[in-house]
């Protein structure tokens, strides 16, 4: 099947480029990392001379809006995970939306006002936030669950998350879809830039820290170990890889280490 | 506090750190009494685990005393002496409850990352990488210890740290490799490396009722101890270095080759032969990440519908293995990273029952500070070094 172009001009040039760069330092690199660094630099060179881009279709972005800049795009992400508990169970602990910022790092807080309304504050860069309110457009106990941000939001955004048993007694499978309409703009970029790097895997890491809450009431975290606190005080180069866990406060959440 | 860091390639140094701190409300935090150096560690020490930043402490083999509990533990108090399974597991999730610790769902934080290497991500590891966790490991003074009602397990204070330290990994990594087999009357084991997997590998194999081990290594030392775990006759050595491995063994087996095959050696194969130059050529120039010579030759050698169990690492990408022999000769595979916690009572049993005393795989005992020079001589194998024990107090 013919893949159309789905990313623009501009940025296909600049893929490519970075593509044969990124290969040629993961090559010389002469590491496991720069083997995946080599690898990495091959698929954008594809990406590049083909202009389609698998990623650029899974988060939703196609032909359209290809020559629209990066955050002008829809971001739509949808992820899966089985937790070992019963459906009621965690459907509940779902409902109550104040429990979403426990495993959702984007979100500071969401307040519920009653009345299937709540108060959204997410994370952006460099210490700013934005918020919104959203309503529970659709409800139906232990099966599903849905909700949309109001009219005027400075970020449209909707969810909706669906709850089925596992075959077997594994548990409660969920389905998440997530969707953001990040507006152009400071915000929106910085919305965009926290999604829109690796939107799926956000929502995967997300689940995980979901599920990890709902079987051992804890999310296994190594901020403020040994070894962190020593590279912090020697200055040792290197890149931090992931991102800071829950022990951190809000604002450290989003800081660039 | 000191503590063993991974600086870089081949660059490990003992450096004073911060003390650790409980972080979760299941954490412990223990004094480290005895602390090993484990052959997996040398993958680190090479560079070839991903991940890995200057810094990190190093040590998955470790055991000591309670100091301190998070306000969830109930099972554990100040003063417990215990030994640390290296898998971080939390004792709940589906892996969990099927007693498949090591798959564990939420003992690594990094997981969504591993999992995009991987499909899925396995649990967390001690002192292993961050794609494995970032947990800072036990070559320390202290160590946090997480999920601390799952994993230690208390030690009677009449066994010596050194005959109970090895349950940690290299005793239950061997006998799970062993159980694996499916081991039959009648049934050769050949072992491919006498490390100290090998080792307990050999051992396990005969406790499960082996009728003969070949022991594949080239190092005098090595080979010699693998002979002095069973009764003559019933372990048998070859030296890779000077004989066909495949025929040998073929040949040894009276043509039926051997019903089971344990890789004990895993992603860095030593070996001769075409193969083992093709995959030194091939590391060099990243075209694959592990070198499966052991690999390769048990495919070949291994009876027709026999066993072929890895408890030897391999991390990423294996090149030019004949599946199509594996299939054709309706092979079985058994692999992965032991589950530690199914085996830690059960082998203490043995242990305390005198069926085996684990200390005699050590070799080399050292205070913590001369971590770096044994790092070097364990790599290198100088000095007939096997295992090294590492005290933190001395």
């Amino acid at each position: 099947m013919q893949k159309t172009q789905n990313i623009s001009d501009v940025e296909r040039g600049v893929t490519a480029v970075a593509g044969g760069l990124l290969t040629i330092y993961g090559i010389s690199k002469r590491s496991p990392l720069g083997l995946l660094a080599a690898a990495a630099g091959g698929w954008l060179i594809v990406r590049g001379a083909s202009g389609y881009c698998p990623m650029t279709a899974a988060i939703g972005a196609s032909g359209e809006d290809a020559q629209n800049p990066i955050w002008h795009r829809k971001i739509h992400v949808h992820h899966a995970i089985t937790v070992q508990r019963q459906r009621s169970e965690v459907y509940n602990f779902w409902r109550n939306f104040e429990n979403l910022p426990q495993f959702m790092r984007h979100l500071k807080s969401v307040r519920d006002l009653g009345d299937n309304r709540s108060h959204w504050v997410a994370n952006a860069p460099a210490g700013q936030s934005v918020e919104w309110d959203a309503v529970i457009t659709d409800e139906r106990l232990d099966e599903l669950i849905a909700w949309r941000s109001l009219e005027g939001s400075q970020v449209p955004n909707r969810g909706i998350v669906r709850f089925q048993d596992a075959p077997g007694g594994r548990g409660t499978e969920i389905r998440v879809e997530l969707e953001y309409e990040p507006p152009a703009g400071v915000i929106g970029a910085g919305i965009a830039k926290l999604f829109g790097e690796e939107p799926k895997g956000q929502v995967a890491d997300d689940l995980r820290r979901f599920r990890s809450i709902m079987e051992t009431g804890e999310v296994l975290t190594t901020d403020g170990q040994p070894s962190d606190r020593v590279r912090q005080a020697k200055g040792y180069f290197g890149v931090k890889l992931f991102g800071p866990g829950l022990a951190d406060d809000g604002e450290s959440k989003v800081s660039v280490r | 506090m000191k503590a063993v860091c991974w600086v870089g390639k081949h660059n490990v140094q003992v450096e004073e750190v911060p003390d650790p701190k409980i972080l979760n409300r299941g954490d412990c935090i223990l004094k480290v009494t005895s602390t090993a150096i484990c052959g997996s560690d040398l993958h680190l020490y090479d560079g070839l685990i991903p991940s890995m930043m200057p810094g990190d402490i190093l040590g998955h083999e470790f055991m000591g005393e309670v100091m301190e509990v998070g306000p969830d533990v109930k099972k554990l108090k100040v003063g417990d002496r215990v030994v640390v399974p290296f898998p971080i597991s939390c004792g709940k999730c589906f892996h969990c409850t099927r007693q498949e610790f090591s798959l564990c769902d939420n003992g690594n934080p990094n997981g969504a990352t591993t999992q995009k290497m991987y499909g899925h991500s396995p649990g967390g590891i001690y002192g292993y990488s961050h794609l494995m966790g970032g947990y800072d490991g036990g070559q320390a003074e202290f160590v946090r210890v997480p999920f601390a009602d799952v994993g230690p397990l208390k030690v009677p204070s009449e066994l010596k740290d050194e005959q109970v330290l090895f349950l940690t990994d290299v005793f239950p990594t061997g006998y799970m490799a062993a159980e694996a087999c499916g081991i039959e009357p009648g049934d050769t084991v050949a072992v491919w490396g006498c490390g100290p997997v090998g080792q307990f590998a050999i051992r396990s194999a005969l406790m499960l009722g082996a009728e003969r081990v070949i022991a594949i290594d080239r190092e005098p030392e090595r080979l010699r101890m693998a002979t002095e775990a069973g009764p003559e006759g019933r372990v048998e050595i070859m030296n890779f270095e000077s004989t066909n491995v495949v025929e040998d063994l073929i040949e040894r087996t009276g043509g039926r080759g051997p019903d089971r095959c344990i890789d004990a050696v895993g992603s860095e194969a030593l070996g001769h032969g075409a193969g083992a130059v093709l995959d030194w050529a091939k590391m060099i120039a990243r075209l694959q990440t592990d070198r499966p010579n052991v690999l390769r030759q048990a495919i070949t050698a291994c009876r027709k519908g026999g066993t072929i169990s890895i408890p030897g690492e391999y991390t990423m990408i294996i090149d030019s293995i004949n599946f199509g022999a594996a299939f054709n000769k309706g092979l079985t595979f058994k692999m992965g990273q032991t589950h530690l916690h199914r085996y830690l009572r059960p082998l203490l049993d043995r242990i305390m029952a005198g069926e085996i005393d684990p200390s005699f795989v050590i070799t080399h005992r050292a205070p913590l500070r001369d971590a770096p020079k044994m790092y070097e001589t364990f790599k290198h194998k100088r000095d007939e070094c096997i295992k090294v024990v590492l005290n933190p107090a001395a």
